[in-house]
C-alpha cells in the first residue's frame, strides 16, 4: 500500500474555489453504491469474506488505473486515530468507514476528488467532489469510475430493483448527489426555517457538514436527494441542480436586501468577526465555524478584499478537532484545542493580510 | 419553536403521547431525544434512519393481518446469508443481495415509502445488463407503436413494429 500522505495538507482540490457560483455552494458531491454480486454485504461479511472484497476492490481499482489515472490505496488499519479522522474531516471518507468497518480501506485520486470506500455500508461506495456548482461533472465522472471498476467486478444487479445496497434507502440507482452550500442571509433573515421546509417536499433532505446526523455549522448545509429508485441518475442530479439553482437565487436576494437596509450593521458584524479572528486567544470550534461564517459573506460582498474564499475553505477543514491535533503534532484536550485553533486562524488571516 | 427540554436548540421532533386517556405533547431537539431515549419508542440507541425504515414495516405487518392474510413473515430466511426477516425488521439493512429475492414480495411497501417507487429506471451494468437494456427499448418502441396507432399513422407503426420484431429475435437467439 501507498506512504502517499493525505494527512498532510488540508487542501484539496476541492477546496479551490473555482468552480461555478464558489461564493455560495462550497462544494458539489456525488456519491454511488455498488456491491459485489458474490460476496454478503459487510454488516454481516466475516473477516476473511470482508478481506477478500478489500483486495479485490483494491485490485479492481489498479487495473481500473490507466482509465482513472493514477490511484493511491490506503488502510484504514495501517493509519492512527487521528490520522483517520483527519480523512473525515477532510470529506474524503465517511465517519462509518473510518469508525465502525472492518477491512476498509480507500482509493484516492491524487487531487483527492476521487475517493473509492471499502466495505463501508456497501462494498464499493465512488465518491467524486468537486469545487462549487458541478454536480453534473461530479456524477459524468463517478460513472465512469463505476464502469471502469465494473469492467474488473460482477455486481449485485436486479433487473427490477437495480443496484442491489444494504439499506434499502440506497436501492435503484445507490446514487447520493448533494451540494454544500453556505446560506448566512437566509439565516439572518430567519427565513432558512421555510427554505428547509421546502426542500423536504419535494424529495431532497439536508444535512449538516459531516453527513447524517451531524448538526449544521457556520450556516453551511448539506443539500442531497433522498429517493433513488424510480427516477433516473439523471433526473435525479437535474432535480438537485434545479433546487440547489433556486436557493441560491433565493440567499442572494437575501444578501442584497440585508445590503440594502441594514448595511451598516452588516459590515460590522462581519468587521467585528475578523478582529476577533485575527486577535482572538481562545475560540471553541462553534464560535470559530460562526465567524467564519461571517468572513466568508465579507469576502463575497468584496469587504474584505485582503482574502479568498479557497483559504476560508481551507480554514474550515484546518480548525477541525482532528486536524489541529495533527497540524500541531500533539494529542489536546478541548481547552487546548481551543487555544491552537485560535492561533492557527490568526496566523493564516494575519500572514494573508501581509 | 425552541426544544421545550434545553431551551436552546430548536425542537425538530414533535409528537403526541396518550398514556390511559391523558394526552402530552411534546415539542423537542434531536439531542434531548437522544438522552432521553426511553421515552419515545424507538429511540434508543439514537434515532437512525433504520430505526425509521422498520417502523414502515410494521405497518405493513399491520395492514396485513387486518386483510386476514395470515402468512408469517417473521419467519422468512434468507438461504443466503441466513438473515431472518425479524432480524432485517430490527436493523433495516439487508445481509446480502440474495435477501432482496427471499424477501421480496414483503419489501414493496417499503420501497413504495421510501422512494415512491419500486421498479429501478435508471443505469444498467454493462456487462449482465444487456438483455435488461434490450427490453427497455422494446417497452419504449411498444409503447410508441400504440400512440402512432391511436393518431392512426400506420406507416410510422410499421416499421416501429419491424424494429421490435428484430430485438424481440435478437433477443431470443441469444
Amino acid at each position: 500500500m501507498s506512504d502517499f500522505s493525505f494527512t498532510e495538507h488540508a487542501l484539496s482540490s476541492w477546496m479551490k474555489a473555482d468552480g461555478d457560483e464558489s461564493d455560495i455552494v462550497i462544494s458539489s458531491r456525488v456519491r454511488i453504491a455498488r456491491n459485489l454480486r458474490t460476496f454478503p454485504f459487510p454488516l454481516v461479511a466475516n473477516e476473511e469474506q470482508a478481506e477478500q472484497v478489500r483486495n479485490r476492490v483494491v485490485e479492481a481499482a489498479r487495473q481500473a488505473s490507466e482509465e482513472l489515472g493514477l490511484l493511491y490505496p490506503i488502510r484504514l488499519d495501517e493509519l492512527n486515530e487521528i490520522e483517520r479522522q483527519v480523512l473525515v474531516e477532510k470529506h474524503l471518507v465517511s465517519p462509518t468507514l473510518a469508525n465502525e468497518s472492518q477491512e476498509a480501506a480507500v482509493v484516492l485520486s491524487e487531487d483527492e476528488s476521487l475517493s473509492i470506500m471499502v466495505n463501508e455500508e456497501d462494498h464499493i461506495r465512488i465518491q467524486c467532489l468537486y469545487s462549487g456548482f458541478q454536480v453534473k461533472r461530479a456524477w459524468e465522472r463517478a460513472t465512469l469510475v463505476d464502469d471502469a471498476l465494473e469492467a474488473h467486478i460482477d455486481y449485485a444487479f436486479d433487473d427490477r430493483r437495480g443496484y442491489l445496497t444494504s439499506c434499502p434507502t440506497n436501492v435503484g440507482t445507490g446514487l447520493r448527489a448533494s451540494v454544500m452550500i453556505h446560506l448566512p442571509a437566509l439565516v439572518m433573515t430567519h427565513q432558512i426555517g421555510r427554505v428547509l421546509n421546502a426542500i423536504s417536499q419535494v424529495g431532497l433532505t439536508v444535512r449538516g457538514i459531516y453527513g447524517e446526523g451531524s448538526e449544521a455549522q457556520g450556516n453551511l448545509f448539506q443539500i442531497s436527494n433522498q429517493i433513488t429508485l424510480g427516477q433516473s441518475e439523471n433526473e435525479i442530479v437535474d432535480n438537485l441542480e434545479g433546487i440547489a439553482a433556486q436557493i441560491i437565487e433565493y440567499e442572494r436576494q437575501a444578501r442584497s436586501k440585508l445590503v440594502a437596509e441594514s448595511k451598516i450593521r452588516l459590515y460590522d458584524r462581519v468587521m467585528r468577526s475578523y478582529g476577533i479572528l485575527t486577535h482572538a486567544a481562545i475560540i471553541d470550534g462553534k464560535e470559530a465555524a460562526q465567524r467564519l461564517s461571517d468572513l466568508r459573506l465579507g469576502v463575497d460582498l468584496g469587504w474584505i478584499d485582503k482574502l479568498t474564499t479557497t483559504l476560508l475553505n481551507e480554514l474550515t477543514i484546518l480548525t477541525q478537532p482532528n486536524f489541529l491535533q495533527k497540524t500541531f503534532g500533539a494529542t489536546m484536550n478541548t481547552a487546548e484545542k481551543d487555544m491552537y485553533r485560535a492561533q492557527l486562524i490568526r496566523d493564516r488571516l494575519l500572514k494573508n493580510k501581509e | 419553536m425552541l426544544c421545550q427540554e434545553c431551551q436552546q436548540r430548536p425542537a425538530t421532533l414533535h409528537f403526541t403521547k396518550i398514556i390511559n386517556g391523558e394526552k402530552n405533547e411534546f415539542h423537542i431537539c434531536e439531542h434531548c431525544a437522544r438522552e432521553k431515549g426511553e421515552m419515545i419508542p424507538g429511540t434508543s440507541g439514537g434515532f437512525s434512519i433504520h430505526n425509521l425504515l422498520s417502523g414502515f414495516l410494521d405497518f405493513d405487518i399491520a395492514g396485513k393481518s387486518q386483510s386476514g392474510n395470515a402468512a408469517q413473515p417473521q419467519q422468512l430466511r434468507c438461504d443466503e446469508c441466513g438473515m431472518t426477516y425479524a432480524q432485517f425488521r430490527k436493523i433495516g439493512r439487508f445481509g446480502c443481495s440474495s435477501c432482496y429475492k427471499h424477501f421480496d414480495d414483503k419489501i414493496d411497501p417499503l420501497l413504495k415509502r421510501v422512494h415512491g417507487g419500486t421498479v429501478h429506471v435508471g443505469k444498467v451494468p454493462k456487462r449482465g445488463g444487456a438483455d435488461l437494456q434490450v427490453q427497455r427499448e422494446i417497452d419504449t418502441l411498444k409503447q410508441e407503436l400504440q400512440e402512432r396507432i391511436e393518431k392512426q399513422e400506420f406507416e410510422t407503426a410499421a416499421q416501429l413494429r419491424d424494429r421490435i420484431r428484430e430485438l424481440e429475435l435478437q433477443r431470443s437467439q441469444r
